[in-house]
């Protein structure tokens, strides 16, 4: 995926339906991402987070428990969030038997806007790589160019 | 780092066609707009665009040479990039942590109260 910025992940000794209310619910998405969450966990809700003196709005994309929660945030602001110019947060929950969940998340955006979509397939394919992957190449190229 | 200032950078470097443009940037040394607009599938407007954003974001630098403007990577600010991916990796690294531990303790707490 062109965009992709981060994508990490972490394996739970509890059951999927309690990872899932960790995750999803705003109580404890205070707990672990701002420091208050006010947002319904619908489709399409539009919510705000706060981060100590700075506040963000965040709008949930896709709610299917208790497998699947994303949400988008860092637009511009007065603009609604749409691929392109905001960030994409993406949980994915596995259940690796009863009592067992692999929790992913990744963080994407920010791209392929304004290019005819051929052109997009064309390069999504060529560059399947994510930013920390693509920065560490350029760092290679580099170091490589210095050097030789 | 500022917050806008990492904004301009991840937007900067998300986008397909810029990458492409850095990518010959890097691998080029020091090249031109016109240059560029010979090796890529978009339009020299299209190149000069992509220039200004990624000079914005500080990933490259331009020097005037006679009537041509010639443009360069500033390592130091995609050392700063790389940093700061390492940053994002790490802080998602723990919230997950976080998560986990109120997760399990939740469960612990429910297995406790079915007994």
């Amino acid at each position: 995926m062109a965009g992709l910025v981060i994508e990490r992940e972490v394996v739970i000794e509890a059951p999927v339906e309690v990872v899932w209310r960790t995750v999803t619910e705003p109580g404890q998405m205070s707990q672990w991402f701002a420091d208050r969450v006010e947002l319904v966990i619908e489709p399409g809700a539009h919510g705000h987070m706060q981060f100590g003196d700075q506040g963000g709005e965040v709008v949930v994309e896709t709610v299917d428990p208790p497998s699947r929660f994303s949400f988008r945030w860092n637009h511009p602001r007065g603009e609604e969030p749409v691929a392109g110019n905001s960030m994409l947060v993406e949980f994915t929950l596995t259940p690796e038997g009863d009592e067992r969940t692999r929790l992913r998340v990744a963080e994407s955006g920010h791209e392929l806007r304004d290019w005819p979509d051929a052109e997009k397939q064309r390069y999504a394919d060529e560059h399947s790589e994510g930013w920390a992957e693509y920065l560490e190449r350029l760092v290679a190229v580099l170091a490589k160019g210095q050097s030789g | 780092m500022t917050a806008q200032a990492d904004d301009e950078l991840w937007s900067a470097i998300a986008d397909p066609s810029r990458r492409r443009v850095l990518d010959l940037v890097v691998s080029n040394g020091e090249v031109s707009a016109s240059w560029l607009a010979g090796r890529v599938p978009f339009t020299r407007q299209a190149v000069s665009k992509h220039l200004v954003v990624l000079e914005q974001a500080g990933l490259i630098r331009r020097r005037k040479q006679g009537r041509e403007v010639l443009y360069r990577l500033e390592a130091d600010r995609l050392d700063q990039a790389t940093a700061a991916m390492a940053d994002l990796a790490a802080q998602w690294d723990r919230r997950l942590a976080t998560i986990k531990r109120l997760a399990e303790a939740a469960h612990e707490e429910d297995k406790r109260r079915q007994t």
